[in-house]
C-alpha cells in the first residue's frame, strides 16, 4: 500500500518537474545560431556575441505562455488536493477532485504544445528544429494524463 | 538638480571702497576680519547661471501615416527670456550622424525645408510657456530614430539635451503579457466561481433540508396525536358483535 502511494506521488512529481523545466528553460526551437522559446529569442551574431531579445508580442505565443503556466498551477493544486483528500476522505472514496485537476493540467499542456506546433512559423524564421523543451512538454502530457486517471480509479483504503 | 560647488572668498566686512567684484575688493582694499570659503550655491542666484533641465518623453509609438506630437519643455530658475531658443535634431536608427530639423530663435520658428521632414514638420509649441513641441505629419517607416531637443534660456545655457525615441509600426502591437494575463485570470476566476457556487449550493440545499425536516417533524407530531384517537371507536362494534 505504501509502495503504491509512493509510486503515485513520484509519477505526479515527475510530471510536475517536466512541466516546470519545459516552461522555464524552454528551448522550444533551435537552429544553428539561435534558440527561441516562449519568453525570449537568443542568438549568436557573426562576431560571436550572444544576445537575447524578448519574444515577439504575438497573440499565439502569449496564449502558449498562459496555457503552460496554467498547467503548472493546476498540477500543483492537484498535488495539494491529493494530500488533503488523503487525510479527509472516507474509506472507499475516490480521489475525483485530484484526478480532475491533474487531467485538466494534462489537457492544458497538450493544447499548449499543439498551438505551438501549428503557429510556430509566425515567429521563428528560417530552418529550425524543435528543441528539447518542446519534447519535454509532449512527454509531460501523457504522464499527467495517466497520473490523473490513476487518481480517478484509486480508492482509499485504511 | 546637481549643484557642483566651487568655492569663493567672501568678505565678512563691508568694503569702504567701490570695487569691481567682491573678492578683489577684499584682497586689495579692505581689511577682512575673517574670510570664509562659501560654496557657490549659497551665493545669490544672479551671480551664477545654473543648469537648465529639459524634458521630453522617453519613447513614442505611432502608426504609419499618422501624426505625432513630440513634446519638449524645460525647467529653469530664471524667467523665460525673450531670447529663448529651441532646437530639434534627428538621428535615424542605425546612423551616427544627426541633422538639425528645427530651430526657434528670436521669436521666429525655422522648420526643415530641405531634409527628410520638409513640408511634414510644424511648430505647435508655446515658447512663452516653455513649450517647444513639434508636430510630425504623415509618418513613414524611415522616420524611426532618435529626436533630441535642446533648449536654452539665456543666461541659463548650461544643460543637457534630452532625447525621445520614435517607433513607427504597421499596426500597434499588443503589449507583451496582456493576453497571457487575461487567459490565466479568466481560467482561475472560473475556478474560484465554480468553487463558490458549489459551496453556496451545498449551503442552500442543507438549509432547505433542515427547514423541511423541521416542518416534517412538526407534522409527524400532529399526525401521531390524531392516530391515537382514531382506532378507539371502531373497536366497540366488534366487541359488541362478539
Amino acid at each position: 500500500m505504501l509502495l503504491l502511494l509512493l509510486g503515485i506521488i513520484l509519477l505526479h512529481l515527475a510530471a510536475l518537474v517536466l512541466l516546470f523545466v519545459s516552461t522555464i528553460v524552454s528551448v522550444w526551437s533551435t537552429s544553428e545560431t539561435s534558440t527561441s522559446d516562449l519568453w525570449r529569442n537568443c542568438s549568436t551574431a557573426v562576431n560571436g556575441e550572444y544576445h537575447c531579445n524578448p519574444a515577439s508580442t504575438g497573440e499565439w505565443i502569449q496564449a502558449v505562455q498562459a496555457v503552460m503556466i496554467l498547467s503548472i498551477i493546476f498540477s500543483c493544486l492537484s498535488l495539494l488536493l491529493f494530500f488533503c483528500q488523503l487525510f479527509t476522505l472516507q474509506k472507499g472514496g475516490r480521489f475525483f477532485l485530484t484526478g480532475t485537476f491533474q487531467i485538466l493540467a494534462s489537457l492544458f499542456v497538450m493544447s499548449g504544445a499543439i498551438i505551438y506546433t501549428v503557429t510556430s512559423h509566425y515567429w521563428v524564421l528560417g530552418t529550425y528544429a524543435f528543441g528539447y523543451s518542446y519534447i519535454l512538454a509532449w512527454v509531460a502530457f501523457p504522464l499527467a494524463l495517466i497520473s490523473g486517471l490513476i487518481y480517478v480509479i484509486l480508492r482509499k483504503r485504511e | 538638480f546637481v549643484f557642483l560647488p566651487s568655492y569663493r572668498l567672501i568678505c565678512t566686512q563691508t568694503c569702504t571702497q567701490l570695487c569691481s567684484d567682491f573678492a578683489s575688493c577684499c584682497v586689495n582694499a579692505c581689511v577682512c576680519l575673517s574670510v570664509k570659503f562659501i560654496p557657490d550655491f549659497f551665493l545669490p542666484v544672479p551671480e551664477q547661471s545654473q543648469a537648465i533641465v529639459i524634458y521630453t518623453g522617453w519613447e513614442r509609438h505611432a502608426l504609419v501615416g499618422s501624426d505625432i506630437r513630440l513634446s519638449c519643455s524645460f525647467f529653469s530658475w530664471r524667467w523665460t527670456s525673450e531670447d529663448v531658443t529651441f532646437s530639434w535634431t534627428y538621428r535615424p536608427d542605425g546612423s551616427r550622424d544627426s541633422i538639425s530639423i528645427f530651430h526657434y530663435t528670436g521669436g521666429v520658428p525655422y522648420v526643415d525645408n530641405k531634409g527628410p521632414f520638409r513640408d511634414r514638420l510644424e511648430f505647435v509649441g508655446n515658447p512663452g510657456r516653455r513649450d517647444g513641441s513639434i508636430l510630425l505629419k504623415n509618418l513613414e517607416f524611415t522616420d524611426n530614430g532618435t529626436f533630441t531637443c535642446d533648449a536654452k534660456n539665456p543666461p541659463d545655457i548650461v544643460g543637457r539635451p534630452s532625447s525621445v525615441r520614435l517607433l513607427v509600426f504597421e499596426k500597434v502591437p499588443i503589449q507583451a503579457g496582456v493576453i497571457t494575463g487575461a487567459i490565466i485570470g479568466v481560467v482561475l476566476g472560473l475556478l474560484v466561481l465554480i468553487v463558490v457556487i458549489y459551496y453556496l449550493m451545498r449551503f442552500l440545499v442543507a438549509r432547505r433540508v433542515f427547514s423541511l425536516s423541521v416542518s416534517k417533524h412538526g407534522k409527524k407530531k400532529k399526525e401521531g396525536s390524531q392516530q391515537r384517537q382514531g382506532p378507539v371507536p371502531p373497536a366497540d362494534p366488534s366487541k359488541i358483535k362478539v
